[in-house]
């Protein structure tokens, strides 16, 4: 029986229900001293003074440092050229809560009442945090030298203008995907242990050899003498590939202390310094026939940078306007960006990373196109969509951009039964007619995104060192099998995943198979989990080594067994010979043999069961699927009920359905939080007013639905697995399904469109301005 | 600052330990017990990921002063367990129905849904979730939970 495709439960989990799983703030080398950071009290402004002398005089307090202590060091890397971010602010402080200060204690307690006492001085600049505002040439701005706070403007050569005249109709939206706040339950935390022999460091990081590449330059220390391990790691979610100050500033310190070195942030510390995702407005204009067919579509993004340009903030805005048609084929697409830095915290990758803004923008646009055509939605939706024939696909405004497969019409479908639309649609009309009912409403999202990073090229453009993932595989003299991985996890499941793939292919069981990930000094070399990889890069990479592994097996199962090498198949954890049952010889004695040389046929030597990888993938993934959404309004109170909620992916090959339905579900909560709760404020001070869980809502078990899920299938023609990635998929998916949804259900209010987080105050607006 | 002694129970065994009037029961635990399956999430006492059970009622540790919890019964992550040592119903239903993904979250919601089928063996749905509802997960968008606590009120043996 093929493991891919079984549901099996995870090898992560025993030690993770037991409470002895490692994260990072569990660790507590002897000695270890307490890190934590001043932020800045302003948005915008020049450090005039920072008054250290009452920390410094504390029991207890091991050093203080501001920005002049590391005028030796570079700037944090990988930042656009000319305003990249210092380690700490140098001079003038560009958002609230920027790092100021570096406070060293024995223990965290005395450390948070030494940052208390440092006093930060500073002439206060006017503070911009909106992108439009800081577009505009009046605003007060962030880099005094460049003149503007626009880093990058790519205009289009083509604005669409004539085309969208030429339709029957045209719509113009403007709209906002607001900023959210990645919040892995662990925040960041790091402990750096400088030794004698080197540097090892501990870290919550999705890319630990990623990170070891640029510290080990950093410190200019060479890579050998540079361990970064990521041990379990609390949730990422993007948000743990950004080069934050304190995975540099720590192993500094412990060497300059001779001590390890733990900077662990509190929740509020994370808002205020962890980077944010979204953040973008686009203004969009779609022209169409009166049945529905979309002729041309233009998009214009704004992309919030925040303080400091993050090479993944910087592609951002791309990866939207690749993605800006969706699943439609549209004619004429025209698409153009700028990106921008406010005073606010840096914007990076937060789940689905850009793809998230572009399937938002195009499903309200087709709603609107129903809307004014009095086409159902699902109808305009069918009308327009790229049919499976014209696979693969090349989006008519960008070259890169060639869908690979899918099939949007039957996943459509299927979320169409398993809402049981039409009974819903005459609920719909049925409590709209009540006054005593809530209003009802129904919205779909046909979203399609780009995963499986990626193509040659494409990582790098985001700073890293490859799109590659490496995979080794090493079979133990006792036919067991390590399996090493590049992609290091924060609750995807990789050891239960890649250990499924490798079973399939090599025959040794399951429990056999140990994935060890995280330790740059274990794995050959490393890219990092995210942008959907983690199966169509790693996976593939596990499922090909294991192939090579297996047919070196095969020739020493052959000779032993004194058969041709060709009649060898793998069996249960044995090689047995074609057409010749109870002739076989047992894993364990392949693997004995293997690391004898007088037993292995001539061509191989000892270590011949060992083989590595480093597998590079020919195009990106398109997972896609469909979501409905039906929600509840209450006509009071405006509050938003969700009453069905339809998942249907295709990821193309699953490999365990259980983590598949896992990732679905967990994207699809984050998708439902942005749509109807969660926002990153800031108030006209600049400062975040959404800066802890209290303000910042994270959605508990009782605010979110069950999910009714459906699968599509199409198989991924551009890897071995056939998978399409599943990490991204629900968070790119779901807002607009929501969004759809309450826009539908005030279909009588005279809205065509509501901002992000539909928040009960801003539909009761709506509704009592229809009451007056 | 001034220091007391704190005496407590953890998971069957007696400990001692000096802290700070101000030491939160759950860096007792972490940092000078080194029980560290307690996590912290927030600093608001919204995430739930401190949660234990205090004198058999589940309480996150992070709203309770140590020497708050003196002569108290504390049992955390590290003392739950099933019949033989192995994985108690709610953790074995935890495994069963992919109700963790990193895993931070768990012990919090772990103790807090031992807790619920202390006084409630067999909660509907909608028990589970009004019952988790201080516990934030941000991986598994809860179903999966829940259906975790009602696989562990259906296998349980107690």
């Amino acid at each position: 029986m093929s493991l891919v495709g079984a549901r099996v439960v995870r090898k992560e989990d025993p030690s993770l229900v037991t409470g002895r799983g490692c994260f990072v703030d569990d660790m507590h080398p002897d000695e270890t001293a307490f890190m934590t950071f001043v932020g800045s009290p302003t948005a915008h402004g020049t450090i005039t003074a920072i008054d250290i002398s009452e920390a410094l005089a504390m029991p207890g307090v091991l050093g203080v440092w501001t920005a002049h202590d590391f005028l030796g060091y570079p700037d944090l890397p990988q930042g656009a050229e000319n305003f990249e971010r210092p380690l700490l602010a140098r001079d003038k402080v560009r958002w609230l809560g920027e790092p100021v200060a570096i406070v060293v204690a024995e223990d965290r307690f005395i450390a948070a009442d030494a940052v208390a006492t440092i006093v930060v001085e500073f002439d206060s600049l006017s503070v911009v945090t909106d992108v439009l505002e800081a577009a505009a040439p009046d605003a007060p701005l962030l880099f005094e030298h460049h003149g503007s706070n626009v880093i990058t403007a790519v205009p289009t050569n083509d604005d669409l203008e004539r085309e969208l005249e030429k339709a029957d109709h045209r719509v113009h939206l403007d709209l906002r995907n607001q900023r959210c706040a990645a919040s892995p339950i662990e925040a960041m935390a790091v402990v750096a242990d400088w030794a004698l022999s080197g540097l090892t460091m501990w870290a919550t990081v999705q890319a630990p050899h990623h990170l070891r590449n640029q510290l080990a330059t950093w410190l200019d220390i060479s890579q050998t003498e540079c361990r970064i391990v990521a041990p379990d790691v609390g949730g990422g979610f993007g948000s743990k590939i950004v080069w934050y100050p304190e995975l540099f500033a720590a192993p500094l310190i412990s060497k300059w202390l001779g001590r390890p070195v733990k900077a662990a942030q509190t929740r509020s510390e994370a808002m205020l310094q962890m980077a944010h995702g979204r953040d973008q407005v686009h203004s969009l204009d779609v022209g169409f026939r009166k049945d529905g067919t979309i002729t041309a579509l233009r998009m214009v993004v704004s992309q919030n940078l925040g303080a400091y340009p993050d090479p993944t903030g910087l592609g951002l805005p791309v990866l939207t306007t690749w993605m800006a048609a969706g699943c439609y084929r549209i004619p004429k697409v025209s698409v153009s960006y700028r990106t921008v830095v406010t005073n606010t915290n840096p914007v990076a990758a937060y789940r689905g990373a850009g793809r998230p803004e572009a399937a938002y923008s195009v499903e309200r646009l087709v709603d609107l196109v129903a809307r004014r055509t009095g086409v159902d939605p699902v109808e305009v939706r069918q009308r327009n969509f790229i049919p499976p024939s014209a696979f693969p696909y090349e989006v008519p405004h960008q070259e890169a951009v060639v869908y690979d497969s899918g099939d949007f019409g039957k996943a459509l479908e299927l979320c169409v039964d398993l809402l049981d639309y039409e009974s819903m649609k005459e609920r719909r009309d049925r409590q709209r007619a009540d006054p005593t009912a809530p209003l009802l409403g129904i919205g779909f999202s046909s979203w399609l995104e780009i995963g499986g990073f990626g193509p040659n090229g494409s990582l790098e453009g985001f700073g890293h060192l490859g799109s590659w993932e490496s995979a080794q595989v090493r079979i133990q003299p006792d036919g067991s099998a390590l399996v090493f991985v590049g992609a290091s996890p924060h609750g995807q499941g990789h050891e239960t995943t890649y250990s499924q793939i490798a079973s399939d292919v090599l025959g040794i069981p399951m429990d056999n198979i140990r994935v060890v990930h995280g330790d740059t000094e274990a794995v050959l070399q490393g890219v990092g989990t995210m942008g959907s990889r983690g199966v169509t890069t790693a996976g593939v990479a596990v499922h090909n080594v294991s192939n090579l592994v297996v047919e070196r097996a095969k020739k020493i199962a052959a000779h032993l067994l004194e058969a041709n090498p060709l009649d060898i198949e793998v069996g249960d954890n044995a090689f047995n010979v074609r057409g010749t049952p109870g002739r076989s010889v047992a894993w364990t004695d392949v693997a004995w043999a293997s690391y004898q040389p007088l037993a292995l046929p001539e061509e191989l030597t000892a270590g011949a069961l060992e083989e590595r990888l480093y597998q590079e993938a020919p195009n990106f993934t398109y997972p896609s699927g469909c979501y409905a959404c039906v929600v509840e309004v209450d006509r009071q109170t405006g509050e938003i009920n969700i009453v069905k909620y339809v998942v249907v992916d295709d990821c193309g090959t699953v490999i365990n359905p259980l983590l598949a339905e896992g990732q679905v579900h967990g994207g699809v909560a984050q998708g439902i939080a942005q749509a109807l709760f969660e926002g990153v404020s800031f108030d006209e001070s600049g400062s975040n007013v959404t800066s802890s869980f209290l303000s910042y809502l994270v959605p508990s078990a009782t605010e979110l639905p069950d999910f009714v899920a459906g699968r599509a299938s199409t198989v991924c023609p551009n890897n071995a697995l056939g998978a399409k990635g599943i990490g991204e998929s629900g968070s790119v998916g779901a807002p607009p399904a929501v969004v759809n949804a309450v826009v539908d259900a005030l279909a009588g209010f005279g809205v065509d469109h509501l901002d992000m987080p539909l928040t009960p105050e801003s539909i009761w607006q709506v509704l009592r301005k229809d009451s007056k | 600052m001034s220091r007391h002694e704190v005496q407590v129970t953890v998971n069957g065994r007696n400990r001692t330990a000096e802290v700070d009037a101000r030491l939160l029961l759950v860096f007792l635990l972490r940092e000078e017990l080194r029980l560290t399956g307690t996590h912290v999430g927030c600093d608001t006492s919204n995430c739930g990921a401190c949660t234990i059970l205090l004198d058999g009622e589940a309480v996150k540790s992070c709203t309770v002063l140590a020497v708050q919890a003196d002569e108290c019964d504390i049992t955390t992550i590290e003392g739950v367990q099933g019949p033989f040592g192995g994985l108690s119903a709610v953790q074995e239903g935890f495994r069963q129905e992919h109700g963790l993904q990193c895993g931070y979250c768990t012990p919090g919601m772990i103790m807090a849904a031992t807790d619920l089928l202390r006084r409630e063996p067999d909660p509907t749905p909608q028990q589970i979730r009004q019952n988790l509802k201080g516990n934030l997960c941000r991986c598994t968008g809860y179903e999966m939970i829940v259906r975790s606590v009602r696989w562990a009120a259906e296998n349980s043996t107690q």
